[in-house]
């Protein structure tokens, strides 16, 4: 969204500042002074006339923000990947998602789980079309031992791989601990796309930047729950501000025995799941 | 914009978003180049700095070679990015935690290294043809004279030590770029294919055996052209560098995939099926077999039986055009076989590479083919011949370099 921009144009002052330190070594410290006021940010954040970032009535600072899947609730009705893709203009093909939700299904006598989801081509001719998504009733003729469904999303890392790759900071984490990206400044050579161990980020050809679920960064920073949060009908979906101890994810975190996708990545996931098992990565 | 996305096939289980191919061909173009950089310096550091004095013929060359190599190498990356107009924010606001974010301030400080060096070892020539040439080339040499006209054995013994200097530096500046490159993949802990300690030292080696295999082949073919004859010993050298250096990469790429196999983390099943399933022969028949295993054999003959003569000459330039085509599907095999493994460990993604359009495999064929003609021009105003000990061509004209006698 067109909110993402303050923290890399303040990661730039800070480069433009260390410049300007330089600059101030050679040219003595009256210049110094002078290149340093240019460039630096005079406000913080949170304050400034510039930082009403993302909205003057919000402060990240009092935000800890982090989700939550519950996957036995999880009917795979789908209504979540619509609802994002219509919320953040997401590309209607089936092939690039914000958030996505996988079947795993057992079958009687196997070891190993059948994976898919909505972008498996037997879905997509089941839904009918590339922009509408389904699950088939594929598994109607055999005999399922165990099934589940897991919705997918960005994990917003505590130590985001794709931040840490980004050549010019156009992707990083914000104070409430939401990774977004400002488009603007991106070159779009997608290593952060590469870097990210979940298949989180795709490519929107027509930005010419990487794009990926920002917990619809939009909304939650004015009071609103995210799109797919308020469209699953079963609340397998939970969002909320950490910082607030009785808030919807601390309550889930509190109760529930929560897991992390693939924590040996040592990203340190925000989203937190109950109810998934050890096919799931 | 063009819309450059087409969707992948795949089979296993695959993450939704992975059903496109981001890195591209022209990414496995982007380390070829720089590896040919790293490989052509490393022939000019043989001799300029260790004394390989057999190695003095394409001393010159290898650096001309080295820079038109280098010129091409930001060309792929700015084909491939989704906004090449923003492209120097990389080093107007780098990310210093970005493997990626130091590239452009390396390929700047090596791109001026090789120009000064270049300069010093030409500078007695230029001046020459400066005061001698009355024509617009005069012009432009008196302009890269930058004024000084002294070439006096002091000026001269001056310039050899900044030559020498600057090939030193050059050393690990030219390696360093490389390796560094292969740390930009080596470092991703996303994909099992990439991350590996020992990737930047696979890119390095392959690298050397890259550039000294360029340079083989265009000494041979340079000699052929101009009617000139080759000096075995000179090619001999090159030979014994690619030979020594190709037992290392070998090693040290079977020793990867050893790990990796060894290992056997997540994933590994995918990776086992996906070695002896669609990367069979770019992989093992190959990258391997063809391109490594056979010129190393066919090097180890030639060097055990003592083969000379039309016999080397043919050898030497065939194994080293496996060799180059080797390095080429190394590339390949890790820039594109490692997007085909998919994140999830459980499933393969085909990569259809298009012959036309920004990302086809025209433009990667014509960025390859583009130094070169950067070489041949450059060959033409800075000429890197040293016929001294040689035969001169049937025209009877020579291009010697003064400078190339006059420099070391």
């Amino acid at each position: 969204m067109s909110t993402d921009t303050l923290p890399s144009v303040d990661a730039r002052r800070k480069f433009l500042g260390k410049l300007g330190l330089v600059a101030a070594g050679c040219a003595g410290a009256s210049l110094a002074s002078g290149t340093l006021g240019a460039f630096a940010p005079k406000a913080n954040a949170a304050t400034g006339p510039v930082e009403v970032f993302p909205s003057k009535d919000y402060d990240w600072t009092k935000h800890k923000w982090a989700f939550g899947v519950d996957a036995n609730k999880c009917i795979g009705c789908l209504r979540c990947v619509e609802a994002c893709k219509t919320e953040n203009s997401v590309p209607g093909n089936p092939h690039q998602f914000r958030t996505w939700v996988e079947r795993y299904v057992y079958l009687e006598g196997e070891t190993h789980a059948h994976i898919d989801s909505h972008q498996d081509p037997v879905n997509i001719a089941a839904s009918g079309a590339p922009n509408k998504y389904r699950f088939a009733n594929r598994y109607q003729n055999t005999k399922v031992e165990k099934a589940f469904f897991v919705p997918k999303l960005c994990n917003q890392c505590e130590n985001p791989a794709c931040v840490q790759v980004c050549p010019v900071g156009a992707t990083y984490q914000t104070k409430d601990g939401v990774v977004l990206i400002d488009e603007k400044h991106c070159i779009g050579c997608r290593y952060c796309i590469q870097a990210c161990p979940y298949g989180a980020r795709y490519f929107n050809e027509e930005r010419g930047a990487p794009d990926k679920c920002n917990w619809c960064y939009h909304r939650i920073t004015r009071g609103l729950q995210p799109a797919c949060v308020d469209a699953c009908p079963v609340g397998a979906r939970v969002f909320g501000n950490m910082q607030e101890r009785e808030s919807p994810i601390s309550l889930f975190i509190r109760n529930n025995r929560v897991q992390v996708l693939r924590p040996e990545m040592g990203n340190s996931p925000k989203v937190f799941y109950v109810g998934i098992d050890k096919e799931v990565s | 914009m063009e819309t450059h996305a087409h969707w992948a096939q795949y089979t296993g289980w695959v993450f939704p978003n992975e059903t496109i191919i981001d890195w591209t061909v022209l990414l496995a173009v982007y380390p070829y180049l720089t590896g040919l950089v790293a490989g052509a310096f490393t022939v000019s550091s043989l001799y300029q700095v260790f004394g390989f004095e057999r190695l003095r013929p394409v001393a010159h060359l290898a650096l001309l070679t080295s820079l038109s190599c280098m010129l091409f190498v930001p060309l792929p990356l700015l084909l491939h990015l989704g906004q090449p107009l923003n492209a120097m924010n990389a080093m107007i606001t780098p990310h210093l935690t970005s493997a990626m974010a130091m590239f452009g301030f390396f390929a700047t400080f090596y791109v001026v290294l090789l120009m000064l060096e270049l300069w010093f070892a030409y500078r007695p020539f230029i001046v020459e043809q400066a005061q001698k040439r009355t024509d617009l080339l005069g012009k432009v040499y008196k302009l890269l004279t930058l004024g000084s006209y002294d070439v006096s054995e002091r000026a001269l013994a001056i310039d050899k030590k900044w030559v020498f200097w600057l090939a030193v530096i050059g050393i690990p500046g030219a390696h360093g770029l490389h390796g560094y490159v292969g740390f930009l993949f080596g470092s991703l802990k996303s994909r099992e294919w990439w991350s590996s300690d020992l990737m930047p030292v696979i890119f390095l080696f392959s690298a050397i055996i890259s550039g000294v295999s360029l340079l083989i082949v265009l000494y041979v073919v340079t000699c052929k052209l101009r009617r000139v004859e080759i000096d075995l010993a000179c090619l001999k050298g090159m030979a014994y560098t690619v030979w020594a250096f190709i037992m290392v990469a070998f090693v040290l790429e079977w020793l990867e995939f050893a790990n990796i196999v060894y290992k056997g983390r997540e994933g590994v099943d995918m990776i086992m099926e996906f070695v002896t399933g669609p990367l069979l022969v770019p992989y093992f028949v190959l990258q391997f077999g063809i391109g490594a295993a056979l010129p190393m054999l066919w090097l180890t003959y030639m060097i055990w039986r003592g083969t000379t003569g039309r016999a080397l000459v043919v050898g030497v330039t065939t194994s080293a055009s496996l060799v180059l085509f080797s390095v080429f599907m190394m590339r390949w095999n890790v820039v594109i076989g490692g997007q085909q493994l998919s994140k999830t460990g459980r499933g393969l993604v085909f990569y259809d590479l298009p012959f036309w359009g920004q990302e086809g495999a025209l433009v990667a064929i014509l960025l390859t083919i583009a130094p070169l003609v950067v070489l041949w021009i450059l060959t033409k105003v800075f000429p890197p011949w040293d016929d001294s000990h040689g035969h001169h061509g049937s025209d009877g004209h020579s291009h010697g370099t003064p400078g190339l006698a006059a420099a070391h």
